[in-house]
């Protein structure tokens, strides 16, 4: 209830923008970039194992003053290929 | 260890101007010496000193830090001491010239000159992340980060803790200055918890936002010296911290009564 009412004030607007804002001034990472990477990540793997490419999540992750480099790939199934 | 070199050297920094550093030095230094304490002040904001008329003693000034650099005069000249605290000194910084006229290394020597002669060295860093600010950190056994609960100073102390740490001068502590409590409390300002959330290092202190700190600027009367006010208390609480006291936060997030029903549902 409360967390309904405290959603739309300006605090978490000014929190959420900070959130990301931080993670690209300590990165020295644009979006764009940041999808040019996963670009590359998709290639580079593709040619070794089989993964769906849309599938693919990429994300800088924060614990505490930690930046990760997070990415979540979904591999294709192997046996369903096998199978057929 | 020498016994002597006791002396801890701490910067006051925070990336944007305007959040309250030469107040914080000039109130913690007042609040350490009201306990004791031997303190001396350096003002690192070459050609925009402020550190003089925030502890009204503007009129003493005859030698300043350049001065000492350059040679053109002893420490000790140029040590100011305070009309009110025997024991807290101010070194004031040049007005007619700039950064550039000291260097990292003339900071570090400067320090290690004074670390037998006192208890605390508090460096006033002036903002931005340029000579001056390298100036002020290059002493420093501990930095102190200030900053207001907005989205600029945030994100400008989230830069200097970053540089900070760079440089091997982390973790820095934070002071969260001008907390409006009325407008937590309403949601349209940051909490402590978001800053320290947002910010990931330890909290120092938190100081309310407070007519009398402006009131006591005018006079040139730091107000942890009599401690009364809610910033003055902060600022004691501060410095206790500083001295290794364990001291609870004034709980600023009191929750008004509808806060507190929507809380119950």
């Amino acid at each position: 209830m409360s967390f309904f009412f405290r959603r739309r004030k300006s605090a978490n607007n000014a929190k959420e923008r900070l959130q990301l804002v931080l993670i690209h001034d300590r990165t020295d990472m644009t979006p764009a970039e940041l999808e040019s990477l996963k670009d590359d990540l998709i290639e580079t793997i593709s040619r070794h194992i089989a993964i769906d490419p849309m599938a693919v999540k990429i994300d800088i992750a924060q614990d505490g003053r930690e930046q990760r480099l997070l990415a979540d790939i979904p591999l294709k199934s192997a046996t369903r290929r096998r199978a057929r | 260890m020498d016994g002597n070199m006791t002396a801890k050297v701490i910067t006051v920094a925070s990336g944007k101007g305007g959040v309250g550093k030469t107040t914080a030095v000039a109130n913690i230094a007042m609040a350490l010496a009201t306990r004791d304490q031997r303190v001396i002040c350096v003002d690192g904001d070459i050609g925009l000193r402020n550190l003089d008329v925030v502890l009204g003693l503007e009129n003493r000034i005859v030698y300043d830090l350049v001065d000492v650099v350059e040679g053109r005069c002893r420490l000790r000249q140029a040590m100011i001491r305070d009309k009110r605290m025997p024991e807290l000194y101010l070194i004031p910084a040049a007005q007619t010239r700039d950064k550039t006229a000291v260097s990292p290394s003339d900071m570090v020597r400067l320090c290690d000159e004074l670390r037998p002669e006192t208890d605390w060295i508090l460096i006033d860093s002036p903002a931005g992340i340029e000579r001056g600010f390298k100036n002020a950190v290059a002493p420093a056994d501990r930095v102190i980060v200030m900053t207001n609960p907005d989205i600029s100073a945030v994100r400008d102390a989230d830069r200097v803790i970053g540089l900070l740490e760079a440089e091997g001068k982390g973790p820095a502590a934070l002071v969260i200055n001008r907390l409006n409590q009325a407008m937590v409390r309403r949601g349209e300002m940051l909490s402590v918890e978001d800053v320290v959330d947002l910010l990931a290092i330890e909290l120092i202190g938190i100081v309310p936002e407070d007519e009398n700190v402006i009131v006591s600027t005018n006079k040139g009367q730091p107000l942890a010296l009599d401690g009364k006010s809610k910033a003055g208390q902060a600022f004691q609480n501060i410095a206790r911290r500083l001295l290794g006291e364990k001291v609870p936060f004034l709980d600023f997030n009191i929750p008004n009564i509808f806060q507190r029903l929507l809380g119950r549902m």
